[in-house]
């Protein structure tokens, strides 16, 4: 049972990358913090630094009590999932899954007794005896998985465990992997791009950008309320409309006309972006909410929900989620959001306004 | 291969015909030529020959003196090839870590290989010369009466060395190969594991490397069975008092200096089955090795 901290982290790689530029965050004892963010933005660096495997070029991680930078990765009592699981081909699952014990000066008696008890709870007590080639994707995860829950760890790291799976078992895999965090209680750090993944998982979502934290809340916070443009685009699919909108006494407008309504928002004289998710805009007519004109440009029906793919005047894209009435192509619509779900950002930085 | 590759029929044939002619010329006709004469018997003074079957093999297995020469072969060998892998995989495990140096490193550590056999034993053979190479006089200084001329076990350490040396980068460049061919989160995973890097070694990294060293440990054989006749030659000549003879160095020294070509041949020949034994045993487990 531990905390993670990290202070002001920063990793330059020889060669000069700054792929980690000063970041701070903590994870409380049996949380599980998701870790998220688009290709090359620093996740697996600042997960490697936390495992050990990476050198910290300056700042401060600790581990429960202790400071980490100069520890060793089998000192700092973490376990990791690797994304490609890094099983050892040589050796059995029971092996791989032992392997660490062993290295210990575990009791034997003691190891047989964790390994079993691990691959019950991962349903994986038939392959104990397999090689790992010899296994499936989903079966080679679970193995992984158990190589670190025999530990018995204060943290354990997840290096985008699922992204090797196909859909459905990264769905199925997914939720157990919650299950076995709550029921395990243990701190975890867990790296991905999935969106998804991250919303789903997360006690505390971390979202970087660049080597640069930002947005850090509870999952739900960052989708209701993203501090940036960066945040509010990444979270949520299909992803945020924007908008460059002006203001004036009648309310928000939009260069070529298409959106009316949504009056009283401070506006600076510039201009701001608006953002407002697909599935905040519907047929009905919102009082003193966004009112957007939009022509039907594809339809696209995914089942339950149908995603309108709307052009404004000037042939800026907008979607929006229905579930009826769903109009034609080459139609025209009128939808409007509330007001609580208007988002503007400045045009400049991107930050909220 | 697609037929409508060649527009010409006779094209193909054409264009490998010079591989079969070397391959015939240089392979083939000597193959069977040794086999022939290895049935036969010449005098003294090459004036008559005579077909004599099997005579020359029941001599050689009869042959005390042969039996001495697949002894100091068989053991040549072992040691010649343990101690080039051994130190090839010493290097290419420092090669493997991430220096800054480690491009000049690798370029050194393959320039042996590209020395000619009877260059590396006059090398060798002129550190080790007893009066003024620069080995033997250390060795001098350091009280140890060197001398490879008259004591066997000196002149075998020598040939060894050389022999071993001129291997090493070969060895280097398959183990650097085979490292290389390790996914680097295994050693992470290991490391994460509480595995120190003696263990790691011994746990993952040379289970992981056992087919690269098995196709070595063959090619190895080979070599110090077959490509170490320069340096024997340059160095000992199968001295002192034969100490130093493999067979393929007695396979010359009986036929060419002892002027036996029937003997001779007969040992050819068993060599040839020697190599085809081992070449045979190469494909038939690096074929189905272990992939992981
Ligand atoms: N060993 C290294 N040497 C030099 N640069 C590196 C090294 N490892 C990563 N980088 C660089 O650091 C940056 C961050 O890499 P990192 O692997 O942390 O990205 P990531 O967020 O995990 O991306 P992905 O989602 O693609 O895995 C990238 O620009 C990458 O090129
Ligand atoms: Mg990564």
């Amino acid at each position: 049972m531990a905390e993670v901290k990290l202070r002001d982290v920063r990793k330059t790689y020889t060669g000069g990358i700054e792929a980690v530029k000063g970041v701070s965050f903590d994870v409380p004892d049996g949380a599980l913090c998701v870790l998220v963010g688009p290709s090359g933005c620093g996740k697996s660096t600042l997960l490697r630094m936390i495992a050990g495997i990476e050198t910290i070029t300056s700042g401060e991680i600790r581990i429960g009590e202790r400071i980490v930078n100069d520890i060793e990765p089998s000192e700092r009592d973490i376990a990791m999932v690797f994304q490609n699981y890094a099983l050892y081909p040589h050796m059995s699952v029971y092996d791989n899954m032992a392997y660490g014990l062993r290295n210990r000066g575990t009791p034997k008696a003691e190891i047989e007794t964790r390994v079993r008890e691990a691959a019950k709870m991962l349903e994986i007590e038939p392959y104990l005896k397999r090689r790992p080639r010899d296994l499936s994707g989903g079966q080679r995860q679970r193995v992984a998985m158990g190589r670190a829950i025999v530990r018995k760890p204060a943290v354990f790291l997840f290096d985008e465990p699922l992204s090797n799976l196909d859909a459905k078992l990264r769905g199925q895999m997914r939720v157990e992997i919650k299950k076995l965090q709550r029921s395990l209680d243990v701190t975890s750090v867990y790296v991905t791009h999935d969106q998804l993944e991250a919303m789903t998982l997360a006690d505390i979502l971390v979202v970087l950008n660049l080597g640069q934290i930002e947005q850090i809340g509870p999952p739900l916070e960052l989708y209701s309320r993203p501090a940036s443009m960066f945040v509010a685009g990444f979270i949520g699919a299909p992803a945020m409309n924007f908008i460059p909108v002006r203001a004036d006494g009648d309310g928000l407008s939009a260069e070529g006309g298409g959106l009316s309504g949504a009056r009283g928002f401070a506006v600076p004289k510039q201009g701001a972006v608006l953002g407002v998710r697909p599935e905040h805009l519907t047929l009905s007519g919102i009082e003193g909410g966004a009112l957007f004109d939009l022509e039907v440009m594809v339809v696209e029906a995914v089942g339950a929900e149908t995603f309108i793919y709307g052009k404004l005047p000037t042939g800026k894209e907008v979607i929006v989620r229905l579930y009826d009435n769903i109009p034609k192509v080459g139609g025209r619509i009128t939808v409007s959001a509330a007001r609580e779900h208007l988002h503007l950002f400045d045009s400049g930085s991107g930050r909220r306004i | 291969m697609k037929r409508a590759l060649f527009q010409n029929r006779f094209l193909p044939f054409l264009l490998i015909a010079p591989q079969i002619a070397i391959t015939m010329i240089f392979f083939y006709w000597p193959a069977i030529q040794a086999l022939w004469q290895s049935f036969l018997l010449q005098d003294a003074f090459g004036l008559s020959t005579t077909f004599v079957w099997f005579e020359n093999y029941k001599h050689l297995y009869e042959s005390a003196e042969y039996y001495r020469t697949i002894g100091t072969t068989l053991f040549f060998s072992t040691i010649v090839s343990f101690t080039s892998l051994s130190i090839a995989l010493l290097l290419a495990v420092q090669a493997d870590k991430p220096l800054r140096a480690s491009g000049i490193y690798r370029t050194l550590l393959i320039w042996p290989y590209a020395v000619a056999p009877a260059v590396a034993g006059v090398l060798w053979a002129f550190m080790f010369q007893p009066s003024f190479g620069i080995l033997a006089r250390g060795l001098r200084e350091l009280g140890y009466d060197w001398n490879p001329l008259l004591n066997g076990n000196h002149a075998m350490t020598m040939v060894v060395a050389a022999a071993a040396w001129k291997q090493i980068s070969y060895n280097f460049l398959f183990f650097l190969a085979g490292l290389a061919a390790i996914p680097r989160s295994l050693h992470e995973a290991a490391a994460i594991d509480g595995a120190r890097p003696f263990r790691r070694f011994w746990t993952i990294v040379f289970p992981l490397l056992s087919p690269t060293t098995f196709f070595l440990i063959v090619v190895n054989i080979v070599y110090a069975f077959f490509d170490t006749f320069g340096i024997i030659d340059a160095m000992t000549g199968g001295g002192p008092a034969k100490a130093t003879e493999t067979m393929v160095y007695k396979v010359y020294f009986d036929g060419r200096l002892g002027g036996d070509l029937g003997g001779s041949a007969a040992q050819s020949v068993i060599l040839m089955i020697i190599v085809i034994g081992l070449t045979a045993i190469q494909f038939k487990y690096v074929e189905r090795k272990v992939t992981y």
